[in-house]
């Protein structure tokens, strides 16, 4: 269904080519999963498949790809709307309408289909996707995950072959995402529906995956092959992949079910053992409390009378469905809006109330896209001027990003950098004023696995000296290794407040893979398991 | 046969609203009748009209509350002109209520001056002027509060259409530039920089920009890979005359408009170019319309209510005109000598009829706003009788590898 013969390609200006000598072919009816580290090509060979690359970018493309016989090089991406769905990765940046109704039907309009047959179409898709009660909604006023499904519905109303999406679920919490990848595997199965798919959350498309194709990135040939083989040579892998290489099973498990049919004698091995805990870190003094904070935005109630304590220490976990209040409680802790009842405070006083020089001493936050806190020409220049606006000494900030991800070139530009080495060039702005707490906004976003683990190793570094941690994430594998305690917000209140690993351990939707699979033992992660089982004496 | 076939055609009737083109309608006639007169009352009760049917017959959408800003740019009108005519002033003779100190000029600078007395009416010539084009102002948020301007985009004839990716685009821009202002601030204040003054605009105009931009990109290139501006398949040469017919007819619309609101500039009042350059549109939007595959879902209808409010508009605007012809008193405002204005019967009733879309335009009905999230739900059993030959997403029972409850 997609094939592409002996692609190269480069980016105008491009000191060397982004693909090289490309082979891949997908059937009809596959689920194919795209994994590789961040920068590797992903996205470039997404866009290549409806002739966007070169077609739209630019640059330079050798070989052939073709979609269902077309070739892009006689289709451009307009032409090939009725065989290729696009999703990109922001999908509020693809809308062309305002209203759901008129998104949904406006790729039909564009092929010219018969009105009875859109509007039959458009009935079906908002009951396939849940998006039933949105239909007269204004696009703007959705939350992330009802905007995905809406752009996922936009390209499936035309009926599509192949569906191409880039990051699907990386912006929804768990039960929105396993209900989008659920509507995917429903149209792979029963329409034979082509489906390819870049996703670094792993843990959530690859039970879901027909076939893998590893982007090793640097120029380095592409693996293709069904998921569990690749899953044996690939250097990014799930918790669950990793589970099964340490315990050696074979073949891989992809699913919590198969892997629970295999787990019995590890059961058995880890059997009296205890997880053992993270270093427990004394709770510190209070940084900041919300007393009866509410906040509207219009007619939404986005928080409802919160009560919190945040204290020095503590990696605090805020769960929660999308659209469930985490962005907003961070924002009122970082002082960004005003609440509309209620107190907050942070080190003693209203963040709204201080002046920028002095918040960003007492509280610091990343917002989801790390990127929009980086308008410098270059990562030097960031850094000078971030010492610049918080007062400190020249080459405070340098020096904490050169601690944070060593040997970054400081006359890179911040829009060429990877996700994850934004992030960290946004972390170490943020943390050079030495604020006590640190709030961080769905900070794995676009993250692979080293940039999370190396994530997860800044943060418990950061709580051992004596900081204050708050993330709003969806991502129960950084929680299951991070976090000391976690919150989850339902329609703006507080639902659940206790130590990370029973809330989470406890939950259906928000447990990690490996709890799944050792339940009811409350085990978290692979590397509290592997420290068990090396405890074990041997033949023990 | 099943209940999606059932109203397949076309929407209940009112459940979407008016069709954007009579509100467009209805707003130009008062628009242009307020560009009729200089009596500040008619003017300020044509504001009042369209503020009072905003009011009554506007959304929760975002866009709605446009006509805020609106009003807020038309009082920045008012003072501006004000100001202007204080300080460079049209030195009416008059009543002077002060003297500003003269600023003496260059005599190459003849015909400008600076300072110098300021009369009663002077000023009074200066708001009413500034009231004028704030009335047009406010008529032209009051459209942009009740329809949204991408439903207008919908209506927008086939051949039109190689203007729509421009259009869209730079519909989308404002909107965009206003989120990406807010991201920035932020971004700003979390950073601890300046979001005030001079310092904080210089270091936000470039991150703004350049976000906006990046976002029109990707609309663009969204558009494209959503089939956008396929297979148009009219022939080049009925394309041009198409295109030429259409052109020539705009220019006489837009030159007999002109001639409406400019009185005695054109023979018949304009009413003739504005006939004759309307054929000339439609013929010209048929011509080129009538192949390409484009198709639309649900058009909004238009029906009764939609010929009501147009008409409602068109009276206000006639009443003025013909207020105007039969030379009643009161439609332009004398300032010698200072008086109250009188209020001509004709023309005040005419107006008043622009207040019939308070009642007869439906109300958009929007599904209730249950929070900002409501849960997902399982998708029922839709109709599958997949008799366009393609088959549409069908919603099997269960998914294999299903959620957890």
């Amino acid at each position: 269904m997609i094939r592409f013969t002996d692609v190269s390609f480069a980016y105008d200006g491009a000191a060397r080519p982004t693909l090289e000598h490309v082979d891949l072919a997908v059937g009809e009816g596959e689920l194919c999963v795209v994994v590789g580290p961040t920068g590797s090509g992903k996205t470039t060979l997404l866009r290549a498949v409806n002739g966007l690359v070169p077609h739209f970018t630019g640059g330079r493309l050798s070989g052939e790809v073709s979609v269902d016989g077309r070739s892009t090089r006689d289709y451009p991406p307009r032409e090939l709307a009725d065989v290729v769905g696009m999703v990109g990765q922001n999908p509020a940046a693809s809308f062309v309408t305002d209203v759901v109704e008129d998104e949904l039907a406006y790729t039909m309009e564009n092929l010219g289909l018969d009105p009875a047959i859109m509007r039959r179409r458009v009935e079906d898709t908002l009951d396939l996707l849940g998006l039933h009660e949105l239909r007269d909604r204004p696009l703007g006023t959705l939350s992330g995950g009802q905007q995905q499904r809406v752009a996922i519905g936009a390209v499936l109303t035309a009926s599509p072959r192949v569906l191409v999406l880039d990051e699907p679920t990386s912006a929804l919490d768990p039960a929105a995402a396993e209900e989008v990848l659920a509507s995917l595997t429903r149209l792979v199965h029963d329409l034979g529906l082509t489906v390819l798919l870049a996703e670094h959350r792993l843990e959530r498309v690859l039970p879901f995956a027909d076939s893998v194709v590893l982007v090793p990135g640097l120029g380095s040939a592409l693996v293709v092959g069904p998921a569990a083989e690749v899953m044996t040579v690939s250097p990014v892998a799930p918790p669950l992949v990793d589970l099964g290489r340490l315990a050696g099973w074979d073949p891989l498990p992809l699913t919590v079910r198969d892997a629970r049919r295999q787990a019995g004698p590890l059961r058995l091995r880890l059997e009296g053992a205890q997880p053992q805990a993270a270093p427990r870190v004394a709770i510190g003094r209070r940084l900041a409390s919300l007393a009866k904070v509410s906040v509207r935005y219009g007619e939404v109630v986005a928080l409802d009378c919160v009560d919190l304590e945040l204290h020095a220490g503590e990696i605090v976990a805020i769960m929660g469905r999308n659209g469930s209040g985490k962005s907003t409680l961070l924002s009122q802790l970082a002082g960004v809006r005003p609440s509309h009842s209620g107190i907050v405070e942070v080190g003693g006083s209203d963040p709204v109330s201080l002046k920028p020089k002095d918040l960003v001493a007492r509280v610091g936050l990343v917002p989801q896209d790390a990127g929009v806190l980086l308008y410098g020409e270059s990562v030097g220049e960031e850094c000078i001027s971030a010492d610049h606006d918080a007062g400190l000494a020249p080459g405070t900030t340098a020096a904490v990003l050169e601690r944070i991800l060593p040997g970054l070139p400081a006359d890179r530009h911040p829009r060429d950098l990877s996700e994850g080495q934004r992030l960290a060039l946004a972390l170490a702005i943020v943390l050079a004023p030495a604020p006590p707490l640190l709030l961080l906004d769905e900070p794995t976003r676009g993250l692979d696995y080293p940039g999370k683990a190396r994530l997860v190793r800044i943060l418990a570094e950061l709580a051992a000296d004596g900081h204050g941690v708050v993330m709003a994430t969806h991502d129960v594998e950084l929680v299951a290794q991070v976090a000391t305690r976690a919150v989850v917000l339902a329609e703006g209140t507080v639902v659940g407040d206790g130590v990370a690993r029973d809330v989470v351990c406890h939950s259906p939707v928000f447990a990690p893979q490996v709890a799944k699979v050792l339940a009811p033992d409350l085990w978290l992660t692979v590397t509290e398991v592997r420290a068990a089982l090396d405890e074990e004496p041997v033949g023990g | 046969m099943t209940r999606t076939l059932t109203s397949a055609t076309s929407g209940t009737p009112g459940r979407r609203g008016l069709h954007p083109g009579a509100w467009w309608l209805w707003a130009g006639c008062l628009a242009g009748a307020a560009s009729r007169t200089t009596n500040p009352i008619l003017l300020l009760l044509i504001a009042s009209v369209a503020i009072y049917v905003v009011a009554a017959r506007r959304t929760s959408a975002p866009w709605s509350r446009s006509i805020v800003v609106f009003i807020r740019l038309g009082v920045v009108v008012i003072v501006l002109r004000v100001a202007l005519v204080v300080i460079f002033g049209n030195r009416l003779p008059g009543h002077v209520l002060c003297t500003l100190p003269h600023v003496p000029l260059p005599r190459w600078a003849a015909g400008v001056s600076i300072g110098g007395p300021v009369t009663a009416e002077a000023l009074l010539t200066a708001v009413i002027q500034g009231l004028r084009l704030a009335v047009v102002l406010i008529c032209f948020g009051a459209v942009n509060s009740l329809a949204s301007p991408y439903r207008l985009l919908r209506c927008l004839p086939a051949v039109l259409y190689e203007a729509g990716v421009a259009i869209t685009v730079s519909l989308a821009f404002a909107p965009e530039l206003v989120i990406a202002i807010g991201d920035v601030r932020d971004a700003r204040r979390l950073r601890g920089r300046p979001i005030r003054g001079f310092a904080g605009l210089r270091g936000m105009a470039v991150p703004v920009l350049e976000s906006a931009f990046d976002r029109s990109l990707q609309l663009a290139s969204s558009m494209d890979s959503r089939g956008y501006g396929r297979r148009v398949t009219v022939s080049r040469g009925s394309r041009r005359w198409a295109g030429a017919g259409t052109a020539l007819g705009l220019l006489l619309v837009i030159g007999g408009i002109y001639g409406v609101l400019v009185a005695g500039s054109l023979p018949g009042g304009g009413i003739p170019f504005v006939a004759v350059g309307a054929v000339l549109v439609g013929a010209g939007l048929a011509a080129g319309g009538r192949r390409t595959e484009r198709t639309r879902y649900r058009p909004d209808p238009w029906r009764a209510p939609e010929w009501l409010v147009s008409a409602s508009g068109v009276v206000v605007v006639g009443s003025m005109v013909a207020a105007g012809l039969f030379g009643a008193v009161g439609i332009e405002f004398a300032i010698y000598p200072l008086g109250m204005p009188t209020l001509p019967a004709l023309a005040t009733v005419g107006i008043l009829v622009g207040l019939l879309p308070a009642w007869v335009a439906p109300v958009e009905q929007r599904s209730p706003r249950a929070g900002q999230i409501e849960p997902v739900r399982v998708p029922r059993d839709a109709a599958t009788d997949g008799s366009d030959g393609r088959g549409s997403p069908p919603s099997a029972s269960k998914a294999p590898g299903g959620r957890v409850a």
